[in-house]
């Protein structure tokens, strides 16, 4: 069997009968129908949408960050532990007024 | 007097809902017909075909008036009917053992004799439709619309939103999966 000449022939065959046009009786009417039905666009709904769709790309940005903080080491942060870090922070402005 | 697209489609941005009556009936037939390329049910297709148009009455403010309303609208059917492939994805496993009788004389005549075998048989044209079942729903688009509708790799660009290049990889690469399947079709029928 010529696979060549076969794929030839099926082209053909799909080519010699192109499909029917032929229209359901009144769906116009029924389409129509329906859009004058259909409720108007809501302003929520679609910032919604849109959040929902923003949602999947900023997990992959927080993954990736995550990751590099990761192989970096920067997670872990300053070597000292985290009660005199704190101290620190709310005494430093007390520690020297002047500046 | 029949009006043109473009005053239905103002008439339709101004708020005269029944104008878009108008544009459908113009172009519905032209929808039926690419619908029913990629979907076998006829529930199916009416689904297809009742999602462009909704889409094209909610997306008319995006219509620019460059190109024809007809070009706008196919590019948007195209693009549902694509989604649709995507989402019916056949079973992949599909496999040419369960050919019917008319189908399996037809290859045989085809086999004994090419030209002989006609292209107007059902047999044909459900082998056709069987082979185009078990493509990727990309494989299936660019043969439906490149070889069996003839159209261009620049249409089919515009069709689509892929780019020229793009569209050619795939036009060679949905050829290669239809010989693969074809060969399958040999192995299982004539070995």
């Amino acid at each position: 069997m010529n696979l060549t000449q076969l794929q030839r022939k099926l082209i053909a065959v799909a080519r010699a009968n192109p499909p029917d046009d032929r229209v359901p009786y009144a769906f116009e009417r029924r389409l129509l129908a329906r859009l004058t039905g259909l409720p108007p666009a809501d302003q929520w709904t679609v910032w919604a949408r849109m959040l929902w769709r923003a949602a999947a790309p900023c997990l992959g940005v927080m993954i990736l960050v995550s990751a590099f903080a990761i192989a970096t080491g920067g997670w872990r942060g300053s070597e000292a532990p985290l009660g005199e870090s704190l101290e620190t922070a709310v005494y430093a402005v007390l520690a020297d007024p002047g500046e | 007097m029949e009006r043109s697209d473009a005053e239905l489609v103002a008439a339709v941005r101004g708020g005269d809902t029944a104008s878009f009556e108008d544009l459908v009936r113009r172009y519905q037939p032209h929808v039926f017909a690419t619908a029913r390329r990629y979907a076998r049910r006829e529930e199916e297709v009416e689904d297809i075909v009742q999602e462009v148009f909704i889409k094209a009455f909610q997306k008319l403010d995006s219509f620019r008036g460059e190109a024809p309303f007809e070009h706008w609208l196919m590019r948007l059917a195209v693009r549902i009917c694509y989604d649709f492939l995507r989402r019916h994805r056949r079973n992949r496993e599909s496999r040419f053992s369960d050919l019917s009788d008319p189908e399996k004389d037809w290859l045989d005549r085809f086999v004994a004799e090419p030209a002989s075998a006609p292209e107007d048989a059902d047999a044909a044209r459900a082998l056709v439709n069987r082979l185009l079942t078990f493509l990727s729903p990309k494989a299936r688009l660019i043969i439906t619309l490149l070889e069996i509708e003839e159209r261009s790799v620049k249409e089919i660009a515009a069709l689509t939103g892929w780019s020229v290049p793009l569209v050619k990889v795939r036009a060679f690469r949905a050829r290669a999966e239809m010989r693969k399947y074809l060969q399958q079709l040999k192995r299982e029928q004539y070995l």
